[in-house]
């Protein structure tokens, strides 16, 4: 039961990850990721973390994909790219390589083969906040920081005039 | 007064001199700038002959009195100090150096009165006396070396003191690089003798040498090499065959320095340095028959061309190399002591000769050619009178210094064992020509008719007191230098291999005739019959053309020896090893970088897609190194 | 049960996917899109090892990639619309002055 499952949003994140490539128009891909990202939450609550299910599709689908659709479409863009790829050369460069990469990486893991110890993990949000405000405390200040900065950017970044 | 502890001044006195008078001589009247240089090395005499009277009351086992100064050199097993070495050859040798040295610089004050650079003359001179004084002063071969090179740098400043003139400064290089040929020779024969001695101080390698065997005639070993050696930095230096074409041109400079270094010191070097290295030479007596030769070859060789000479510097700058060959030849009989006394006696006469000459060009207002010149010696009666005694002297007349130091030479020189006969005719030819050539110049020069015109000089004065006064001085030496035993002083015995009376006599008899036939033909071609010398000239044309053009060896050099190098350092060294080798070997190292930098630069193309690229190539690398 | 390294070579694919999408597109938008899929792709695998282990940390882990995906989506977008007013246009190979 759990392999259909698994097979169904694997096939479904995949797919949805190469129709990001494949459309013309920025928007609709952006709307392909938001569905792998869905794929994606839900092949975490099958690795028993629900919290983190949960807080990838708000956090990411509900907001950082929220944020992509407002640019777009402020940015109002035409649909046709302008002019031919100068650098074409790169698709015969980089395709291999990746493929490589994901040869090299596959046949190193296909061997592990170790069944996923579940029944132990705990994805409760009591246990992410225990975790989280005692042993990552520190890290956990440092990205309201980097937050903060991260404001602050994107404000002076999109003023018309400074 | 201990004027032992005061040795280290006699050099330094004139260096002083020097530094004053070269860095603030602009701004010194003529008067400081003449008593500053004169009185150095006035000091400097006063010095030498303290120490000398004072040497003479020690007794023989207290020489020689070495004081070193400080440690100069200690790199490993080699040792070399500063050091100054006193005993009689080297106390005879400060006295005549600062006398006549002294004598030449109160002479120069009214020679180079006009001159412009006059400070910077007193300066050169001032640095030559230093140098000289050290060379003869020093007690390790390194430290004479240094005086060595300083008094041939000395040489090259004043030939080329007028530096306007080009003859001047091709004179000047020409010193130079023939005493460098020569100073190779002693640098490598000083460090063969560290090597065969491990030491270059005097007395150790004296020591040493004494107790080495005497290396048979025919065979070339350590010892015979070092003097040979020796000898090649001495012909640079004292003008001998093959490096004698030097002193000639180097009458382009002033008089005074003509008479100083090229007459009186610095040519004797040469001779100071083979009498100083007599227990080396003693037991080389293959290199000494060298010396014998060549002397006697240079003699006879400069005499002769000295005899069709017009110019009244250089029949007496050939005449320093004839006598100078003397000097060798005695040195090279073993007779090292009469070699330094007719040093001794030449100083004194030449020094005259070249002063008198100097007055005489000095009132014709600046002639020398001899044919231009004739019945001075009504004009300018001291210069005549003290020239007289000069040629008196050096032709070797009986009574005058130079008989006495003439006549031990051909004496010692016919009881040598190897050739003695036949370098002794040579040398008795020679004393007849340079007795000729002598009153050659004398009569020309002062005798007969006037062959100037009044447009060519308009008035003939004698000189001042300032170059009189140096002139008597410089002939009572003449006279009286002979008187001096001399060579007993310096400790030679006298009839060395037993001669008998009657022997002597017959060769004194004989040097008295070759003195005096050569006055006689100077007489018979220059006063009764005038038209022979021409009507010989015609009659003789190739050899009267070989001697006038000194037996074209200068241009024979130019030929072999100059042009060969200059075409094989401009063609090859020049425009090949440097323009091609050298500079492209740097040039390419610039252009491979530049170019190459040129090409890694589109790296940085600006297209984001690019870098990405570029990063997923190193990744997937490194993944690969880690996982293989 | 769903072996470990099924959930890895899903999250290789998926990152492989993300990486060719830089190659690919020009649009700088699509560039920043192909980014998240590769963070994703991460965050798949930290999961995975920490459901495998049962240790709390990978998770947290995710986290923190998610709050800096955040923060470099934001501040990415400002300067994509700071581009996009002075060039008129999103690709990504006409800012390319920052070159020899």
């Amino acid at each position: 039961m759990i392999q259909i499952l698994f097979f169904f949003f694997a096939a479904l994140a995949v797919g949805a990850a190469i129709n990001v490539l494949a459309q013309k128009h920025v928007l609709y891909s952006s709307l392909s990721l938001i569905v792998m990202l869905t794929a994606v939450s839900a092949l975490f609550v099958l690795l028993q973390a629900e919290f983190l299910a949960v807080i990838n599709v708000i956090v990411y689908a509900g907001a950082i994909m929220v944020l992509f659709v407002f640019v777009i479409m402020l940015l109002n863009l035409p649909v046709d790219e302008d002019g031919a790829d100068r650098l074409r050369w790169l698709k015969f460069i980089g395709i291999p390589l990746g493929i490589f990469l994901l040869f090299m990486v596959g046949s190193t893991v296909w061997n592990l083969g170790v069944a996923p110890v579940a029944s132990q993990m705990n994805g409760t949000p009591e246990a992410i906040g225990r975790s989280l405000f005692t042993d990552y405390l520190l890290p956990f200040e440092l990205t309201s920081l980097l937050i903060l900065i991260a404001l602050m950017g994107a404000v002076v970044f999109a003023k018309k005039e400074l | 007064m201990d004027f032992l502890n005061w040795l280290w001044l006699i050099p330094l006195a004139p260096l002083f001199g020097a530094i004053i008078n070269g860095s603030l001589g602009t701004r010194l009247s003529r008067t400081w700038i003449g008593v500053i240089g004169a009185g150095t090395v006035a000091l400097s005499f006063v010095l030498s002959i303290g120490a000398f009277v004072q040497m003479l009351h020690m007794p023989e086992s207290a020489l020689p009195i070495v004081h070193n100064y400080f440690v100069w050199i200690q790199a490993g097993s080699f040792h070399a100090n500063f050091g100054f070495l006193l005993d009689h050859l080297s106390g005879l040798m400060i006295l005549i150096v600062t006398g006549v040295g002294f004598l030449i610089h109160i002479y120069s004050t009214g020679y180079m009165h006009d001159d412009p650079g006059f400070y910077r003359f007193f300066a050169y001179l001032n640095l030559f006396m230093f140098s000289m004084l050290t060379l003869v002063l020093a007690n390790n071969y390194l430290l004479m070396f240094v005086g060595w090179e300083g008094v041939g740098l000395c040489s090259y400043l004043l030939i080329g003191f007028w530096f306007g003139k080009k003859s001047a400064t091709d004179a000047g290089k020409k010193a130079f690089i023939v005493n460098r040929v020569g100073d190779f020779g002693f640098i490598l024969a000083t460090m063969w003798i560290f090597s065969t001695f491990q030491s270059v101080d005097f007395g150790q390698v004296f020591e040493a040498a004494r107790k080495l065997p005497v290396e048979p005639l025919g065979m070339i070993g350590a010892v015979t090499s070092i003097c040979l050696l020796m000898f090649v930095g001495a012909t640079g230096k004292s003008a001998q065959i093959p490096l004698y074409v030097w002193l000639p041109d180097a009458m382009e400079g002033p008089t005074p320095v003509s008479a100083l270094i090229h007459a009186a010191t610095m040519v004797t070097a040469g001779v100071y340095m083979i009498a100083r290295s007599a227990a080396l030479f003693d037991r080389a007596p293959g290199a000494l028959l060298v010396v014998a030769c060549v002397g006697a070859a240079t003699a006879i060789f400069a005499a002769s061309v000295g005899l069709v000479q017009t110019d009244i510097k250089k029949v007496l700058a050939y005449s320093t190399v004839s006598q100078l060959g003397y000097m060798f030849l005695a040195c090279g009989a073993g007779a090292y002591a009469v070699g330094v006394f007719h040093l001794m006696t030449h100083a004194f006469f030449k020094a005259l000769l070249f002063l008198g000459a100097g007055s005489v060009i000095h009132g014709m207002g600046g002639i020398q050619d001899l044919r231009k010149m004739g019945g001075l010696r009504h004009k300018m009666p001291w210069t005549f009178r003290t020239f007289f005694v000069g040629t008196l002297a050096i032709a070797g007349i009986p009574g005058l210094a130079g008989f006495f130091s003439k006549d031990m030479i051909l004496a010692s020189v016919w009881s040598s064992p190897n050739y003695g006969r036949v370098l002794w005719a040579v040398g008795l030819i020679t004393a007849g020509f340079t007795s000729f050539y002598m009153f050659r110049l004398l009569i020309l020069t002062f005798f007969g008719n006037a062959r100037y015109t009044h447009d060519e000089v308009h008035h003939v004065h004698e000189s001042p007191a300032s170059m009189l006064i140096p002139l008597g001085v410089l002939a009572l030496g003449s006279i009286l230098g002979g008187y001096l035993n001399v060579p007993g002083f310096l400790g030679f015995a006298t009839a060395e291999g037993g001669e008998g009376a009657s022997t002597e006599h017959m060769l004194m008899a004989a040097s008295i005739v070759a003195a005096l036939s050569g006055l006689a033909v100077a007489w018979l071609l220059y006063v009764s019959r005038p038209e022979l010398p021409a009507r010989l000239a015609a009659g003789a044309e190739a050899m009267y053309s070989i001697l006038t053009h000194k037996y074209y060896i200068d241009e024979i050099y130019d030929a072999v020896i100059v042009w060969p190098l200059l075409q094989a350092s401009r063609e090859f060294l020049w425009k090949f090893v440097d323009v091609i080798v050298i500079d492209g070997a740097v040039n390419s190292v610039g252009f491979v970088i530049g170019s190459s930098a040129r090409g890694l630069r589109h790296m940085q193309s600006g297209f984001v897609r690019t870098y990405a690229a570029w990063i997923l190539a190193g990744g997937v690398f490194l993944i690969a190194w880690f996982l293989r | 049960m769903i072996p470990l390294n099924w959930y890895l070579i899903l999250a290789a694919a998926l990152f492989l996917i993300g990486v060719l999408g830089f190659f690919v597109k020009r649009n700088i938008i699509t560039l920043l899109l192909s980014v998240e899929i590769m963070l994703n792709a991460v965050n798949l695998t930290f999961v995975a090892f920490s459901s495998q282990h049962g240790i709390i940390s990978g998770q947290i882990f995710v986290f923190f990639v998610l709050v800096v995906a955040a923060a470099e989506a934001a501040v990415g977008l400002a300067l994509v619309i700071a581009m996009f007013r002075n060039r008129e246009t999103l690709n990504v190979d006409r800012s390319n002055l920052l070159k020899w």
